[in-house]
This record gives structure tokens, sequence and C-alpha cells, in this order.
């Protein structure tokens, strides 16, 4: 049996929390939200540290009163949605199969799929340390479920490997709960946090940020004993005579995110090698007609507020399609990273006479400080924006003006003054 | 003197050059918004954050409920409030904002939760 939908949002994170609000208020009645959890809110439920909202609500919040905000308004709109629901494929026609326990099997079919699934921490096996196999190695965000959700410690003392958000927030949580963090190793010569998470995870309690510096040996049969933390030359080669151990029973990986796109890619959705989520247009539509992408899934965010307006995004494009009135006649042009550059989203521009600016969001390679950021089209530079700083690890974006768009390409570059 | 910070009252994170004298500020370059201008002022006179954490829950769906001071607290009083969030218990149901210490070690702040939690049904 399959039973029709006009919206159908896979994940019930911010991103899928958002795009269903969005959706109904703009007059779309069956819409269905899909969770794989017991609980709406996404990865926010573990998140209890503040920082959340200051866009979207004016407020400083933490994620689960963020998430809250969101799920009381699902409720109140009485917006369909089951948890429990995994998506196990999306095919290029919009049939969705789902199983749950009461259900079983069950497909959907929807005129417009929103993808919300978000990401999922990059597992130990990538990184390939030698060593033993003990426990009391854990991902960030497992630990972080540890702590926040479960009430759990994970150990007495702990170094943690990478220097992502997760890794500070963490670095912090555990020193609060009376553990002793000695130090957080980054390969990379920046770090790959929020500066804001620099200062009040780490500098407040004095744990020392190692740079250009890894575990390259893991000590300890059973449980962790301790690690070997090695300085790296700028080919990230650990440099002979830089080992030092660091006694430990915790070692904790937060080595970074990616997004979950394995239903997407089987329903032919094209995907970015450098962001890992799908290829969309400024409307958030992927390479299938009618399935667009939103949140974590499409590119690793550090701020939900950018999520639920992505999101929001999403919802207008899916609902435009619904009621006939998404743009025809589209121009298509290609965007491509110039110097400096790690990834933009969008990577395609459809152009439209209705539109206005093109907002183009996008992370650069390294820090870049006093830097012009030009959008250029057949040679010629039609616009550009100078930053004081650009950081890798917090998302920018310019807007252009679509009428001064030309030809098929356009690339954005970040150039030295 | 000079120092240079970076504001934290939002995730734009201004990077903000502070001069001062002793607990005097003098000039403050680089902030976007008057926030980032009474940041650099608390963190020359007396620094202040929120702290976040989790209270055991007796009875609850969950072991822990999240928590935050509800207002920012001096940084000098962080661990002491930390112990007496690490010693406090509370029985579900909770709701969301309920207080779940008063103004603990006289930190100025209340603790509230920030999740509502239902009680476990037994089974
Ligand atoms: C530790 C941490 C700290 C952060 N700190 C901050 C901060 O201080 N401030 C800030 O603004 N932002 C912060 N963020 C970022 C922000 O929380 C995330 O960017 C945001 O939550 C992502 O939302 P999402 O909806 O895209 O993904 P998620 O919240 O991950 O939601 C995706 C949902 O999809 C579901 N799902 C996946 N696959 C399927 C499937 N096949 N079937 C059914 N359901 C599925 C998942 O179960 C999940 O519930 C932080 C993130 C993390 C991880
Ligand atoms: S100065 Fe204002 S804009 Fe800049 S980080 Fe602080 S609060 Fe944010």
């Amino acid at each position: 049996m399959t039973e029709k939908r006009s919206i159908v949002i896979i994940g019930a994170g911010p991103a899928g929390l958002a795009a269903a609000v969005r959706a109904r208020k703009s007059g779309i009645k069956d819409i269905l939200l899909l969770e794989r959890d017991y609980q709406l809110g996404g990865i926010l439920k573990q998140c209890i540290h503040n920082g959340f909202g200051l866009h979207v609500f004016k407020e400083e919040l933490t994620g689960p009163e963020f998430a809250l905000r969101y799920i009381r308004k699902i409720h109140e709109l009485g917006i369909e949605y089951k948890l429990g629901t995994m998506v196990i494929s999306i095919d290029e026609n919009k049939n969705i199969t789902t199983v749950n326990e009461q259900d079983g099997l069950r497909i959907y079919k929807a005129e417009a799929i929103i993808l919300a699934m978000g990401c999922r921490e990059r597992p130990r096996g990538a990184l390939r340390i030698p060593g033993t196999n003990p426990s009391g190695i854990f991902s960030a965000g497992t630990a972080q479920r540890f702590v926040n959700i479960e009430g759990m410690k994970p150990g007495k003392t702990a170094v943690i490997l990478g220097s992502g958000d997760i890794g500070l927030i963490m670095a912090r949580r555990m020193t609060l709960e009376g553990m002793k963090v000695k130090a957080v190793c980054e390969i990379m010569p920046h770090p790959g946090g929020l500066t804001r998470n620099i200062v009040q995870c780490l500098e407040d309690f004095d744990i020392p940020l190692k740079l250009s510096h890894t575990v390259t040996q893991i000590h300890g049969k059973t449980r962790l004993e301790g690690v070997t933390v090695t300085k790296v030359d700028e080919n990230y080669k650990p440099i002979e005579g830089t080992d030092q151990f660091i006694k430990c029973d915790t070692l904790l990986l937060s080595v970074g995110l990616i997004p979950e796109n394995e239903l997407s890619e089987e329903a032919g959705v094209l995907l970015d090698p450098s962001t890992k989520g799908a290829v969309v247009n400024q409307y958030l539509e992927t390479s299938v007609d009618g399935i667009y992408a939103c949140g974590n899934v499409l590119h690793v965010h550090d701020l939900v507020d950018y999520v639920a307006l992505e999101a929001e995004r999403a919802a207008d494009s899916a609902v435009k399609r619904i009621k006939g009135t998404n743009p025809q006649k589209r121009k298509r042009m290609t965007v491509t990273t110039g110097e400096g550059i790690r990834y933009t989203v969008p990577q395609i521009i459809d152009r439209d006479e209705k539109d206005k600016k093109i907002k183009i969001y996008f992370r650069s390679k390294a820090i870049l400080k006093t830097v012009r950021v030009n959008a250029v089209c057949k040679g010629k530079t039609i616009y550009s924006r100078k930053f004081k700083q650009l950081v890798p690890a917090e998302m920018e974006y310019i807007r252009i003006p679509s009428e001064k768009l030309k030809g098929r390409n356009i690339i954005i570059e970040a150039v030295k003054k | 003197m000079k120092r240079e910070m970076v504001c934290i009252r939002c995730p734009k994170g201004c990077r903000m050059t502070v001069e001062y004298e002793g607990t005097k500020v003098l000039n403050v370059k680089g902030n976007s918004c008057s926030k980032g201008l009474a940041y650099a002022i608390d963190e020359i006179t007396k620094p202040v954050r929120i702290v976040t954490s989790t209270v055991k829950v007796i009875n609850g769906e969950l072991p822990v409920v999240p928590v935050k001071t509800d207002k920012a607290i001096r940084r000098n009083l962080i661990f002491d409030v930390m112990e007496k969030i690490i010693e406090a218990e509370v029985v579900a149901p909770i709701k969301e904002g309920q207080v779940i210490l008063e103004n603990p070690a006289d930190c100025g702040a209340d603790v509230v939760a920030t999740l509502e939690l239902r009680k476990v049904t037994n089974d």
C-alpha cells in the first residue's frame, strides 16, 4: 500500500522541524515528518550548552530549549510525524520506503521530499592510530550523549584528538564534571571549532590546545592507560623526537562530521565531493527534480540558526513546486571554487528574472587575513566584498545581485588585496 | 595595557583590541555591536559566564535533566556552583524553566531546567 503526501520530510532535527513548520504556515496540509529516533529534536537534545538561537529567536538558548520551541510549534500546528521510523530507501519517483514497529514496512509517495538527515561522526577506523584497542576511546558525540543524556562519566583523565566544536564543548563539560582534560590535539595548524569555543571551553579552564599535534600511539591492554602525542610538520608527518607520553584513561575523537547521504545517493542525488552533501541550486533543489536538502545533510553547519533558515528556504521551494509557482525557463550556471575557497553552497544557480540577490555560502581553505572575496563571470569581477578575516571553521556568505550574472559559470575566490 | 580578545556574546566572534588600565577600560576596537563593548568591560572588570550542566533525576524517563544558570555568573564561582549541581537531585516530572537550585553558592542566579521531563511509568 502506498500513501500519498504533498511533502515528506526525512529527519526531525532542527532542519526537519523548521521545514515542517514553514511549509504548514505556507498552507500545505499534508506534511509528514519521519524520524528514526524516539523523540523529535535530533542532535540538539544532547547539546545542553548555550549559544543557540541568537538569530532565529533573538535570545541565547541551550540546544534542548531551541528544539523545544520548534517541537511545541509542531504540536500546535498539528503536523503529522512518525517516531521510531527509519527511512530505508527513496527512489527517483519519490517513493519512500519506511519501517517501524507498528506499521512494519510502509511506502509513502510524495510530491516533494525534503532531506534533513543530519550528519554522523567520522569513525575511529578512518584514523588508523597504531597500538592496542583498549576501552576508553569514544567519539566526542558518543561521550556527549553518555554524559548529557545517560548521566555517566566516561573516565577520570582525558585527551581529546581534534578541535572540532563537539570536542571543545566536551572538554569543558568533562572538566565541569570533575574530570581532568590534559590536552586537545589538533593536527592542523588552526583550530577546527569556533573561536568562541576555544575561549570559553579551553582558555577559561587552562586546557592546553596543541596545534600541529596528533596522537601517534595508543597504550593500555583492557583500559586505555595513555597516548603518545607527536608534533607534525606542514605535510602532517610526525616529527621525530617530539613524542610525548600523556597518561589518561579516556580519549575522545572529535575528528569531523560527514553528512548522512546513503539515502540521497540511492535516489540518484548527485553529491559534491567537498561538502559530501548534495549538489543544489539556490532553491536548495538537488539534481533530482522535487528533492530538496537542508541542514547538516547538505553541508556541516556550526550554527543551528543557519540550519533553520536554510530549512525554511528548502520548504519555500517545495511549497512553490506544489503550488506550481516555481520559476520556469531558467538559465543554468555552475558555481566553481577559486583560490582560497573550499566549497560553496549552492553549487548551481538557475537564473530567474524574479531573483534579486543570490546568497552564496562558503568556507575558506585556511585562515586568511584581510582578503576580498570576488565573484567572477567571464573573467570579470561582478561582485567583491572585503573580509577582515576568514576562518575555515566559520561559514560566511556573500550576496550577488542577480542582474550582474553572466555566462554559464561563476568563480568564487578569496584573494589578498 | 592592551589585550586582544574574542567576543563570545554571539557566534560572529568579533576580534577586539581592548585598551585598559587596571580595571578601567579606555578603548575598544573591532566589536560589531554594543554587546561587544559590554563584554570587553565585563572581561576586564568581572568575567561572567552562563553555566550549563545536568542534574540527577529521580523517577524520570531519563536519568538526568539539562540545566543552566538563568543569568551569567562570575567566572570564579563556576566550580562552587558546579559542586551544588553535582550534589543536587530532582524528582520528575520537571517543567522547562523550573527552578532546580535557588542562588547556589550565592552566585546571584538560579539553576533552571532547560527541558521538560516526564515521570517514568513503572513497568
Ligand atoms: C556537539 C555539537 C555542538 C553544537 N554547538 C552548537 C552551538 O553552540 N550553537 C549552534 O548554533 N549550533 C551548534 N551545533 C550545530 C547544530 O546543532 C547542528 O548544525 C544542527 O543541529 C543540525 O541540524 P540537522 O537537523 O541538520 O541535523 P540533526 O540534528 O542531526 O537531525 C537529523 C535527524 O535525522 C534523523 N535521521 C537520519 N537518517 C534518518 C533516516 N534514514 N530515517 C529517519 N530519520 C533519520 C536523525 O535521527 C536525526 O534526528 C552543534 C552541533 C553539535 C553536534
Ligand atoms: S561584538 Fe556583537 S556581533 Fe561581535 S561577537 Fe560580540 S555580540 Fe557578536
